[in-house]
């Protein structure tokens, strides 16, 4: 009994003993809570930030107890290569608790630390001027209240690149539909492919026949964008097949314009039709006329020439805006067959309610394939369809994934929902 | 000549199309600089092509004038408008005010342009009206969803609305940001890929019919 409270009072002394001893753990600890100095910010890594243009710089640092909405980091930086953090400029500050690398933007491939760990990325703007090839030198401090630890400052220049990584997953993409288009294409010219059918286009024919019966124009508009704008190049294609048929009715076109070079465009388009067509001589250069680069102006003018000339059949492919119901509106009121194909989509509901036919955004890109039937038109389309089809395996599994991911609080799925990120 | 009239641009269309979709992926400044650059060239050729489109505009209302066509006093309103503002404008050295005072050139533009402009944008509201009543006829199964769901969300937009009938905020919600977002994201994904398969036949060649038709 004697041994067993000797022994009880020799572990006391121990566990004494091991409390006392300043380098213990459990003392340093102690330590940490009540001193007032704060340590500074650790493993501080300052590069040029990959895939810009050398106008930013990125530091990297490691996370630390204090981490709170308390605390703050600021970003000290000054030209050349100061030693002396007080001579360095405090260029932003923001509360400890945030700009950690799993929250940048970045995609894994590009990632340059765990996730865990601090970032920052420093750019032009608001007080800081990088210039690129430049030295600076760069730090981090923690501040909360009075206190304030200074990381070791480090040096840094900025540098342009000339690949940004954080987008070829775009490239890859773009490279993987290419390669579907062109093998959907291979495969049109030696398999007949089927088409369904397009209401609005089966109409162009209908309404060309009904202008020629009765003796009136077809009106033809090619939207308010200029020939950089792909829903204006397929316009001018399909231009091209109703001008065909036209000619072959020895019907009168009239396409207002709304910029010169695609009047410009358009007239070449036509006369070539017009020249297939073997009626060359119907041709008529003032069919394709520019009116102006005005909205409601060029809107005006459109709805003059409906109410004075009253065409049988009227046609708007393109791009459109606040125009639109104004000109298939006064359209309507003429009795003219009214054909619409646009990709705006916020157009789309007073196409839909005004015209008798729409062709709805990617129809717009099929109606030069489905008037045509060549087989690398067709084959484009077949291509488009493998490119959807992938669209919505990609959508279901990355629902599937995200949901599995939050569920699971899991980080391996942004492995995959990443390369389909910003995709534009 | 024929190389001229087809090979030429479509080896430009080829090179231009192949090097400005890999600026996309450069951010080095001599990237961007290009693309500035090739920017200030197109507005340079825009400028030469508007003397392209009035030309155009003047030839066309002087055959109407000429003729005498049904509507040639339309053509000579133009004529005298179009020729008064350049005499205006050249007069008033293209400037819409001067030390704060305004020129006869700002005169026609904030008095004569605003508001014609103004009038067309406001004929808006009736044309809406008009679409709306026709539209929402419910002949026809689709009509009639469509009139229902018009009828939600204008309910559901205005203050009034959403007083009488509360539910009507959040249904016109839903289906605003779902049924509504939904479908416009599914035209939105087929009209890139329309987009993209149109701008690789235009830059491969295989789309030519923008240069003249024909397939030669």
């Amino acid at each position: 009994m004697r041994v067993e409270r000797q022994g009880w009072k020799t572990s006391v002394l121990l566990l004494m003993a091991v409390l006392i001893q300043p380098g213990s753990p459990v003392f340093a600890q102690y330590q940490d809570q009540t001193k007032t100095t704060l340590s500074p910010p650790q493993d501080i890594r300052a590069f040029d930030t990959p895939s810009d243009g050398g106008d930013s710089v990125t530091l990297i640092w490691a996370p630390a107890a204090y981490d709170s909405a308390a605390t703050k980091y600021q970003i000290l930086l000054s030209e050349g290569s100061a030693v002396d953090p007080a001579a360095m400029k405090v260029v932003a500050e923001f509360p400890a608790n945030q700009h950690y690398v799993r929250e940048s933007k970045w995609p894994w491939w590009t990632r340059p630390a765990a996730g865990d760990q601090h970032q920052f990325t420093l750019r032009n703007g608001r007080g800081v001027e990088l210039k690129s090839g430049t030295a600076y030198s760069i730090t981090v401090a923690a501040v909360l209240s009075d206190d304030r630890g200074i990381g070791m400052p480090v040096r840094v220049t900025p540098q342009p690149n000339w690949i940004n990584w954080n987008q070829i997953n775009n490239l890859v993409l773009a490279l993987l539909f290419g390669g579907i288009v062109l093998y959907a294409i291979g495969r049109a010219r030696t398999k007949e492919i089927f088409l369904r059918r397009i209401p609005g286009l089966d109409a162009v024919d209908e309404a060309i026949g009904r202008a020629t019966e009765l003796g009136k124009p077809i009106l033809y508009l090619t939207g308010a964008h200029d020939m950089s704008d792909p829903s204006t190049i397929a316009a001018a294609v399909i231009l091209g097949r109703v001008a065909k048929r036209t000619a072959a009715y020895e019907t009168e076109l009239l396409v207002p314009h709304r910029d010169p070079m695609t009047m410009a465009v358009c007239q070449e388009i036509t006369k070539q039709a017009y020249l297939e067509a073997g009626k060359p001589d119907l041709y008529k250069d003032d069919s394709n006329f520019f009116i102006t680069s005005d909205q409601f102006s060029y809107t005006a003018a459109v709805d003059g020439i409906m109410l004075r000339k009253k065409p049988a059949a009227n046609f708007f492919m393109g791009a459109y805006f606040a125009e639109a119901l104004l000109l298939t509106e006064t359209g309507a009121s003429t009795g003219a067959i009214q054909i619409a194909g646009t990709d705006s989509d916020h157009q789309l509901p007073f196409f839909v309610t005004t015209c008798d036919y729409t062709l709805i955004g990617e129809e717009l890109y099929a109606a030069s394939a489905y008037l045509s039937r060549e087989p690398v038109q067709v084959g484009t389309l077949l291509g488009q369809d493998i490119g959807k089809g992938l669209i919505l395996c990609i959508l279901v599994a990355g629902t599937a994934l995200a949901t599995l991911g939050a569920l699971l609080g899991a980080q391996w799925p942004q492995l995959f929902l990443d390369v389909f990120k910003d995709v534009k | 000549m024929i190389f001229l009239r087809r090979q030429v641009p479509l080896l430009i269309t080829l090179i231009t199309g192949l090097v400005f979709a890999a600026q996309y992926y450069i951010p080095h400044p001599a990237s961007e600089q290009m693309l500035t650059s090739v920017t200030k060239w197109l507005q340079i050729i825009g400028g030469f092509a508007l003397v392209l489109g009035v030309s155009s505009l003047f030839h066309v209302h002087a055959i109407k004038i000429r003729r005498k066509e049904a509507g040639w006093g339309y053509s000579f309103v133009l004529y005298v408008s179009m020729l008064g503002t350049i005499a205006v404008g050249l007069w008033s050295n293209g400037k819409e005010a001067v030390d704060g005072a305004m020129t006869s050139f700002g005169w026609i533009y904030n008095f004569m342009m605003v508001p014609l402009q103004g009038t067309m944008f406001a004929i808006l509201a009736f044309f809406i009206a008009s679409a709306a009543y026709r539209s929402f006829r419910a002949r026809s199964r689709e009509a009639a969803v469509l009139l229902i769901a018009a009828v939600i969300v204008m309910m559901g937009r205005v203050p009034l609305g959403e007083y009488l009938i509360p539910l009507s905020g959040d249904l016109s919600q839903w289906i605003l940001n779902v049924l509504n977002a939904s479908v416009r994201r599914a035209i939105l994904i087929g009209v890139s890929l329309g987009t993209v398969a149109l701008s690789i036949k235009i830059i491969f060649g295989m789309e030519r019919s923008y240069l003249g038709g024909g397939k030669e």
